[in-house]
């Protein structure tokens, strides 16, 4: 079970409010990823589910039991850090373990739960190694393996990933949802990395500032964001979100059109514009369009292999069926 | 350093510093080990000019034979053990006190350092006379508050007493590099620590005291490189009585008082080796920690 309820939660440091008071469910075995800039909250937000901050008000509810006053360790669940904090002096082993020596098990149960770890996360050659001696990847499967020992109610990720380098990242992406598809467990997972969130979640929370801005599933928040900043957050590249006299033939404050929901072409189309940096990827082109209808250079995705000479003049046309409208105070209407 | 030239550049600017210091080891070393070998009586008329007779091993054989000489040896490994012990165990306890945030924190980090600034004969001078003295010292008024009969301390218990004031001026020294090393521990090992079911004495053992302990290991090995050597603290109080003799104070008692210069000479040597197989003993034992 790991099913969590956060009530009214709210968070200050001194005068500074991090969070204000906050509802938010989490179903057993969900996947849950909250995203957000830097600062917006979205770290405390798990340290406070964690029980390493205490709430300023509201309660924290797992499975149904009130666990805001109960100390980190009895409430079942297990942290994935983002330095890893591995204990540099154990051997891995001695890591894995350290969580299961602390809850006085028996050794020979000890060596059955670490040597089962070590074989999902395929530790089983370094276990004796010191984590000094360990890659990037394989000191995020100790972490991993730490926590995984445990059999806890809720696995929490803070930021796990950052300091991977691109190749091994999208690995471990991998591993981390092939291992909530095994384990059947609760995930809630802490990134800036909105290619991360849209990858791995069942269910995106999306922050800013403290405030849940809107909670969905990655497609739902891609086809209808509620708001310019979910619109502009999510997707990559961000979504284009044009204001004034184009929008206002929508009849909307803003309008917003993904890159990948503009036609471009050299004869025809909407809107007029002059090419400007095209960033070629192969399967994709990305160009930035400078065109009369917005002050901001618009980001055009083309698919394949397409050159359009710098400076020179192009049409772009945005699909009406994926154009976004959201009013003066920023959200959808539909 | 990459070329050979400026390598052997290098190498030609470094050497004046080594010959200077490698003349201040050789020459006292070398004059140590000429004397020990010599009758050198300065109030007997012996001098360097006349020359001094060669006596052999006689002046380490008396050394060794006299009745001060090892009750010498134990005081000055009690002495240097017990400042040890204290000023690791409260060093670490007073840097993890200092390390939590709190307000006038600067204040009371540099009011902590203090001591080490005080010179050992002015410190020991302030613990004899105000602190100690049985009649008009704090702590025997302290004693007669509480209707005890005040402890004549350098008299009675005169070992412990120069312990604590060596470990008084040596206490700023261990707690402030501990403090610098408890302040490079990652948090989130605490924390991961404290998530993984560890209570606070576990969170110590396991995590926080195998994090000091390299740092614990270069306090023992500086430390007692210098206390080996205490002299002003026990000139000072005691002036070597009441079991507080150390062989560094011993020696001096050769040379000066006794004005035999060979005998102390010979003593010298005896602490050489005495300082030699007590840091091959912490090499042994704490050594280890250094190489990870």
């Amino acid at each position: 079970m790991g099913r969590i309820q956060l009530d009214q939660v709210k968070k200050t440091f001194g005068d500074v409010t991090v969070i204000p008071p906050l509802d938010l469910e989490i179903e057993d075995g969900e996947f849950v990823v909250f995203v957000g800039p830097s600062g917006c909250g979205k770290s405390t937000l798990l340290r406070l589910i964690a029980g390493l901050e205490d709430t300023t008000d509201g309660t924290i509810m797992i499975d149904d039991h009130d666990a805001t006053r109960v100390p980190p360790a009895k409430r079942g669940l297990a942290m994935v850090f983002q330095s890893y904090a591995l204990y540099p002096h154990m051997s891995v082993r001695k890591n894995i373990a350290f969580p299961l020596r602390m809850a006085k098990l028996d050794q020979a149960e000890i060596d059955r739960r670490v040597d089962g770890a070590a074989d999902v996360l395929n530790l089983t050659d370094y276990l004796d190694r010191r984590p000094g001696q360990l890659s990037g990847g394989q000191r995020q499967r100790v972490a991993i393996g730490r926590a995984i020992v445990r059999e806890p109610a809720a696995f929490l990720f803070d930021e796990p990933l950052s300091n991977l380098d691109a190749a091994l990242r999208v690995g471990m992406r991998l591993e981390i949802s092939e291992l909530h598809k095994r384990l059947a467990t609760t995930m809630i997972y802490v990134t800036h990395d909105q290619v991360e969130a849209m990858t791995m979640a069942d269910k995106i929370v999306v922050l800013q500032a403290g405030v849940i801005e809107q909670v969905g599933s990655p497609l739902e928040l891609y086809r209808r964001p509620r708001n310019t900043f979910v619109a502009g957050f999510i997707g990559s590249p961000k979504m284009n979100l044009i204001a004034g006299a184009e929008a206002a033939k929508h009849s909307a404050a803003t309008i917003g059109v993904r890159p990948e929901h503009i036609e471009i072409s050299e004869t025809e189309g909407a809107w007029k514009g002059t090419v400007g940096v095209s960033e070629h990827l192969g399967s994709d082109t990305f160009f930035h369009v400078q065109c009369e209808a917005s002050p901001e250079p618009l980001t055009v995705r083309a698919t394949g292999e397409v050159s359009l000479s710098y400076g020179g003049e192009v049409h772009l046309t945005p699909r009406p069926e994926h154009i976004h409208r959201f009013d003066g105070q920023g959200l959808r209407i539909d | 350093m990459a070329t050979r030239h400026s390598r052997s550049a290098a190498r030609l600017m470094l050497a004046p510093a080594v010959i200077l210091l490698l003349g201040w080891m050789l020459v006292p070393l070398t004059m140590t080990l000429y004397f020990s070998f010599k009758r050198y009586l300065p109030m007997r008329g012996d001098s360097l000019e006349r020359g001094l007779d060669w006596v052999g091993f006689e002046n380490y054989a008396r050394f060794l034979s006299s009745s001060s000489f090892w009750p010498s040896v134990q005081a000055t490994l009690v002495i240097v053990g017990g400042v040890l012990v204290i000023t690791v165990v409260l060093g670490v306890l007073l840097a993890m006190l200092l390390d939590q945030p709190f307000w006038g924190q600067g204040i009371v980090r540099i009011l902590v350092i203090a001591p080490f600034f005080v010179m050992p004969t002015v410190s020991a001078l302030v613990w004899k006379n105000m602190l100690m003295d049985p009649i008009n010292g704090i702590l025997a008024h302290l004693w007669r508050f509480f209707g005890a009969e005040p402890v004549s301390w350098l008299s009675d218990a005169s070992v412990q007493s120069i312990i604590l004031i060596v470990s008084w001026q040596w206490l700023p020294f261990a707690t402030l590099i501990l403090l610098t090393a408890i302040q490079s521990l990652d948090s989130e090992q605490l924390e991961a620590a404290e998530m993984d079911g560890a209570n606070p004495l576990a969170r110590f053992g396991f995590i926080v005291l195998p994090h000091l302990s390299r740092a614990i290991t270069i306090v023992i090995l500086i430390q007692t490189i210098f206390l080996l050597s205490i002299f002003a603290e026990i000139f000072v109080t005691t002036g070597g009585s009441f079991g507080t003799r150390t062989l560094t104070y011993l020696i001096f008692q050769r040379v000066i008082d006794s004005q035999n210069i060979g005998l102390g000479s010979a003593g010298g040597v005896y602490a050489i080796i005495l300082a030699n197989i007590v840091a091959i003993f912490l090499m042994r034992i704490v050594g280890k920690n250094l190489d990870r």
